[in-house]
């Protein structure tokens, strides 16, 4: 805890240390105005070095283990990272799309958890509801249909990946080059037999998020929001594609400073600056550098970032979607829910197009080619571009790991708009139940898998201290 | 008659063994009417509001923070399950555990590629825990009464585990559930 130096001490209370992971520190100016708002993430693991002196081989399964939320992710990074350095990289059409079964099936499950487990007690009893019944057993209780409907969007996308990794949390399916099985005929029909409810339900759900960003767009369009460049990848023709393509970025206004750019050259691009107050990194577009260069990932990014969407119905939605951006990049925060739907509807039209395709039978799973000694993998994770850059010697065994996880990219927007609310909630010098309502409603947004960084599930616990331009402490409050 | 209450808490883990308590799918409209929810982040309460019956922890201490919470947990639940493989042995974290902290932290803040540090210092801040200088299982820590092993445990084996206790029978575990790759 922080000296007390000075007199300006007025509330401490005897907190009892909450459970870690992520921090609040709000920072006065002699005016009594949040001058700066700090969100520190506390847990530290070191995968960047431990796993060096381990064969390149077993980076997909061991480096997943950084996050039980999105190791698919993580999995499939590393695969492509790894295709690179056995020189397979141009995977055989059998191998490609199981792969990509996998990843849309992890996003589908993903979204849909984030959905219905974190952010729609929210928005069904209101940012100011006691958080005692505003969580998913609350939600379970009092819309029973909806909830059953979450637990099973999220069966079936863990169904898929069991499908194609072998296991639900943590499987193995990548391998160097290729895949290990393929999608049996049986497997393929029990998929078939659900997909049209799973495309139904995505897009009720899609409706819930559209229909209350609709009508609540006076408040939210201000809420949290900023304006601030945006990241991702893209397919070659622009198109939304969530598990291959270049980088492009675009600025607030919509001008592109990155487009097209191979990600093998990420470092020509993209540095993370280290702060002391966090064990999270802050990145940045080099050539606008640290100062201005930060950016948003996610559906929101993706969103404002590709041209079109290859599938029908998302389409339409997107084409929506951007209309609350009067031919700019939306900027609001709140907007990434309505993105993570028109994604996760995305996903169920892309696993029905997969499940169709009789490639998922082929047998030709691993290709090979000229073997190198480093390999970049970038795929685009549930909540956004996810770096995996690995370099091996002549025994095979890893000699540098660089990982720049989704949740890290928005390292700085969360920090932004937790400045935001504060700036506009905060009221005289106590951190009131409301102010803490709308900071965690802020930082969910951008659905943080702060386990990937370190830790903790979307619903965080939050700890939130007041400092004066001295550096006192003049209040905190915690979430009970 | 009052409901058990079941806590949860995820110290150094990835949050997977937490997930597959997820994975129970529509069972856990079932567990809600079986038990109540205490601390967790499944249902976002953040602090005891009193004892439990069971805890499960996920993860081992890997800083001074996930100690705190794991006697919080001892001090509050009757039966504590470790839950996985980090809880039970510190798991792939614990891989950090033959090398000298420093060099993990330097890797991270000051070597990578991708580093942007003019001033060379690596986090430090009041606000962090400290870290320990390895990961410690549970088990080194405070009294833990059953481990599930896995990383993570299938669903079912937790299912099975938790309504074995809740019902006060014997815990037999068919291979299929302690089998892993
Ligand atoms: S045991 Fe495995 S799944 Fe569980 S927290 Fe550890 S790494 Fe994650």
């Amino acid at each position: 805890m922080k000296s007390t130096n000075g007199g300006k001490l007025i509330v401490l209370e005897p907190v009892t240390r909450i459970e870690g992971h992520a921090k609040v520190t709000l920072f006065l100016n002699d005016e009594g105005c949040v001058k700066q708002a700090r969100m520190h993430v506390i847990e530290f693991r070191g995968f960047e070095r431990f796993v060096q002196g381990r064969p390149y081989w077993e980076m997909p399964v061991l480096v997943q283990r950084l996050c039980g939320i999105c190791p698919v992710s993580h999995h499939l990074a590393a695969a492509k990272a790894v295709d690179r350095i056995v020189g397979g990289e141009n995977l055989t059409p059998t191998a490609e799309k199981m792969r990509r079964l996998m990843h849309y099936g992890q996003m589908f499950q993903s979204h849909a958890l984030h959905f219905f487990h974190l952010v729609s007690p929210d928005l069904l009893f209101g940012f100011d509801a006691d958080p005692a019944i505003r969580n998913v057993i609350g939600v379970a209780k009092k819309y029973p249909d909806l909830a059953v409907q979450g637990v099973m969007m999220r069966k079936y996308g863990q169904e898929i990946i069991k499908a194609t990794a072998g296991k639900k949390i943590h499987g193995t399916g990548a391998i160097p080059g290729g895949i290990n099985k393929n999608l049996s005929v049986e497997e393929r029909d029990v998929f078939l037999r659900d997909i049209d409810k799973m495309l139904d339900w995505a897009q009720s759900a899609l409706k819930i998020a559209k229909d209350y960003t609709a009508e609540n767009l006076d408040r939210l369009a201000s809420f949290g929001s900023f304006p601030s460049n945006h990241l991702s990848l893209v397919r070659e023709d622009g198109a939304l594609d969530l598990y291959h393509g270049n980088l492009r970025a675009i600025d607030a206004e919509g001008n592109k400073i990155l487009d097209q750019v191979d990600y093998a050259n990420y470092l020509d691009f993209i540095a993370e600056e280290v702060r002391p107050w966090s064990y999270m990194k802050f990145p940045f577009i080099k050539s606008v550098g640290p100062e201005d260069g930060w950016y948003r990932v996610g559906p929101l990014a993706r969103l404002n970032n590709c041209d079109f969407i290859d599938t029908p119905i998302a389409e339409k939605e997107r084409k929506e979607f951007v209309k609350l951006g009067n031919g700019k990049p939306i900027n609001v925060t709140m907007a990434y829910h309505w993105a993570r739907m028109v994604e996760l509807v995305h996903a169920a039209e892309k696993i029905k197009e997969l499940l169709n395709d009789p490639d998922l039978q082929g047998d030709d799973l691993v290709a090979k080619g000229k073997r190198r000694r480093e390999g970049i993998g970038l795929i685009e994770a549930p909540r956004g571009t996810l770096f995996h850059h690995y370099k091996v010697d002549e025994n095979d065994q890893v000699v540098m790991a660089n990982l720049i996880v989704s949740t890290t990219h928005n390292n700085e927007p969360m920090n932004r708009a937790v400045q935001k609310v504060a700036e506009e909630y905060l009221d005289g010098k106590e951190i009131t139940e409301g102010l803490l309502n709308h900071i965690e409603v802020a930082i969910r947004a951008y659905d943080p898998c702060l386990s990937c960084a370190t830790h903790a599930l979307g619903r965080m616990p939050l700890l939130v201290e007041l400092m004066d331009a001295e550096g006192n402490i003049i209040n905190r409050k915690t979430r009970d | 008659m009052e409901k058990p209450k079941v806590a949860t808490t995820s110290l150094a883990g990835c949050f997977g063994c937490h997930m597959s308590l997820l994975d129970i799918d529509d069972r856990i409209l079932k567990l809600i009417q079986l038990v109540d929810f205490d601390k967790s982040p499944v249902d976002d309460i953040k602090k005891f509001s009193g004892d439990c019956l069971v805890g499960l922890i996920e993860g081992g201490c890997a800083n001074e923070e996930n100690v705190e919470v794991l006697r919080q947990f001892r001090r509050h639940c009757s039966i504590l399950i470790a839950v996985g493989d980090c809880a039970i042995m510190g798991g792939l974290p614990a891989m950090r555990n033959g090398i000298p902290l420093q060099e993990c932290l330097d890797e991270a803040y000051r070597n990578g590629p991708s580093v942007y540090n003019p001033s060379g210092r690596v986090p430090n801040a009041d606000e962090l825990p400290l870290i320990l200088n390895r990961v410690y299982p549970c088990s080194e820590v405070v009294k833990i009464d059953y481990h599930l092993p896995g990383c993570p445990p299938p669903a079912d084996t937790l299912w099975e585990a938790v309504v074995a206790l809740l019902n006060g029978k014997p815990l037999n575990l068919p291979y299929e559930l302690i089998k892993y790759d």
